[in-house]
């Protein structure tokens, strides 16, 4: 075991602590499942099927049995990797999970590509608005965060795409790749896999289309940075030790950016972590608006479809990685905050 | 805001930022009333010696670390707990650390804003102790900001009274504490508790509205010696006898 306090130490006991997370949301969504109205199996085959082929499906599915005996067998699939099979149009028969993971990468993409235009925004205004306290930028700005978060990311993604695809034509409306060849699959993401090939002009395609989906996810998320990132320096630039440190004749700059600015930072790395979890609400609608195709068109076709089986499998795999989330957010809060580390 | 600010010849609010910020914990240091949330929660002890030293020396990082530890050992604190975080210390330790950090640049005027007010009477003790010394060792003028006149009369050679912004009285603590020539200095006086009180004695009235101060001198509504001419004329400051100063229109009563 790592010394106590130390980076590792936390985040060594941070992980184990996810475990239980892991296990309540493993129950909600198991519990969700089976209390919203409506039989995925009779969905499933909207009453065109004979008695004797709905009851074989169910059997098959395990979904006959006790619900503590469905559950049992539900956590321990889960645990070994196993979400089932597909019982949909589209991947009938194919392993759930392999389907997942091979959507996951198209909505990391866009995840990482939405959260790095947020950042950048958010943060920047935030900074802006917050060092230039009720001056005309600073009310403009907070106008923006109020004004952008309340958008619908729909609407936003169909405004961008009639400005910049329709009108403009600089980036293409819709899909991941088009025009050459798509890049060779190694980690999934486009961009990263055509760098990793030595293909400028793959890469460049890539971003393209990359840019309207990240942008409109992007900027739906950035208004909460701004007010998050504003509300914090604005407390950290008057505080104690920002008043001592200049009275020490440390110069202006470093005294906003290690003492206001960092310590600022703190509440706003946990808000993005709880952030996440919108992000991935908000990349459904994205993906679905840009026919982005990744985990979030794969949920709406499943729903459509009644592949129960498949429903279930995204929703673990959306928690999973928000629990994963949660983990890296406390990680990074310990790596700036050595008061959390233990 | 109006007035001045002398230091050794030179007036301060003349100038500009940078030369501002040299003079701030080269030449004055500043501690506080409240060391828990004084130092930056995310940076190392040493990291706040450092910074200060490299803001105003061009030395090498090995001796910046040298003179670091030794400001801090000289604070009666161990030189392993340097790469230390704020929180891992005490209150006293703190305000040790804000007078070492207060101290590593040699300045010649360390204000003391009410050093003690927020720590234990034990360590208030060892505080004083520590700026007592500091004044030989250094020799560094201490400037104490305080209204607790049991330490004016254990540290400070000369005291300035203020009341409501304003300077009251000034001399040597000698001839504040057995000749006070202002009603506002004898009134804190008679405050004191002692030993020996039986019943706590009160300056009458509450500290005045400082948007819309008194006329004249901006005592009188509380002073039991007020005539008329208080309420008009604002009192100059007189020195009444050598180097004891006071506003007063009636000080040479008290003489």
């Amino acid at each position: 075991m790592p010394k106590t306090g130390s980076l590792a130490a936390y985040a060594v006991t941070r992980l184990f602590l996810s475990l239980p997370m892991l296990l309540i949301l493993l129950t909600i969504v198991f519990v969700v499942l089976r209390v919203i109205p409506g039989d995925p199996i009779a969905a499933l085959f909207a009453g065109r099927a004979p008695p004797d082929v709905v009851a074989a499906t169910r059997h098959q599915l395990g979904l006959d049995l006790p619900y503590w005996q469905q559950y049992i067998n539900y956590v321990a699939a889960v645990l070994t990797g196993n979400l089932g099979t597909s019982i949909g149009e589209s991947y009938h028969g194919k392993s759930v999970l392999f389907v997942i993971l091979d959507k996951l990468p198209a909505t990391v993409e866009l995840a990482i590509g939405a959260m790095i235009v947020a950042s950048i925004i958010g943060i920047a205004t935030g900074v802006v608005s917050g060092t230039n306290r009720d001056k005309p930028s600073d009310v403009a700005l907070r106008l923006y965060g109020t004004i952008i978060f309340v958008i619908p990311v729909f609407w936003l993604g169909q405004i961008l795409q009639l400005i910049f695809a329709v009108g403009l034509g600089w980036f293409p409306a819709q899909l991941r790749f088009s025009g050459l060849p798509s890049p060779n699959q190694i980690t999934g993401l486009y961009t990263v896999d055509s760098l990793l090939q030595g293909r400028l002009d793959l890469f460049l395609v890539a971003v393209q289309h990359l840019v309207l989906p990240s942008l409109t996810l992007g900027l739906v998320l950035s208004g909460f940075f701004t007010k998050t990132v504003r509300a914090n320096l604005l407390r950290t630039v008057n505080a104690d030790y920002v008043e001592a440190a200049r009275a020490r004749g440390i110069p202006e700059g470093r005294i906003i950016s290690r003492y206001a600015f960092k310590n600022a930072l703190i509440p706003v790395v946990t808000v993005l972590g709880l952030q996440f979890a919108i992000l991935f609400a908000g990349a459904v609608l994205t993906e679905r608006t840009f026919s982005w195709d990744g985990m979030g068109m794969l949920l709406l076709k499943s729903i459509d479809s009644a592949d129960y089986p498949m429903v279930q499998g995204v929703i673990v795999i959306y928690a999973l990685i928000i629990v994963a989330l949660s983990v890296v957010i406390d990680v990074i809060n310990g790596l700036i905050d050595p008061r959390v580390r233990y | 805001m109006s007035g001045k600010i002398f230091f050794r010849g030179r007036d301060l609010t003349q100038l500009s930022n940078q030369m501002y910020r040299r003079i701030r914990g080269e030449e004055i240091a500043l501690i506080f009333q409240d060391p828990m949330t004084r130092l930056n929660p995310l940076m190392r002890i040493q990291d706040h010696f450092l910074e200060e030293i490299h803001a105003h020396e061009s030395v090498s990082s090995t001796e910046a670390r040298t003179r670091a530890r030794e400001a801090l050992v000289s604070m009666g604190i161990h030189e392993t707990r340097i790469r230390n975080y704020p929180h891992e210390f005490s209150g006293g330790m703190r305000q040790r650390i804000m007078i070492a950090l207060a101290l590593v640049l040699k300045p010649s005027l360390l204000i003391a804003d009410e050093p003690t007010t927020s720590l234990d009477v034990i360590v208030e003790a060892q505080i004083l102790e520590i700026l007592q010394d500091l004044k030989e060792a250094y020799h560094m003028s201490l400037l104490l900001i305080t209204h607790n006149l049991g330490i004016v009369a254990e540290v400070c050679d000369r005291v300035a009274v203020l009341y409501a912004g304003k300077l009251v009285e000034l001399g040597s603590v000698r001839d504040i504490f057995h000749k006070p020539l202002h009603p506002y200095t004898q009134g804190l006086l008679a405050s004191v508790i002692h030993l020996e009180t039986k019943e706590l004695h009160s300056i009458e009235g509450s500290p005045p509205d400082l948007i819309a101060p008194p006329s004249g001198c901006r005592f009188h509504p509380r002073c039991s010696y007020a005539q008329p001419i208080c309420t008009e004329r604002i009192p100059p400051l007189v020195e009444f006898e050598p180097g004891h100063f006071a506003a007063c229109h009636f000080g040479d009563k008290f003489l």
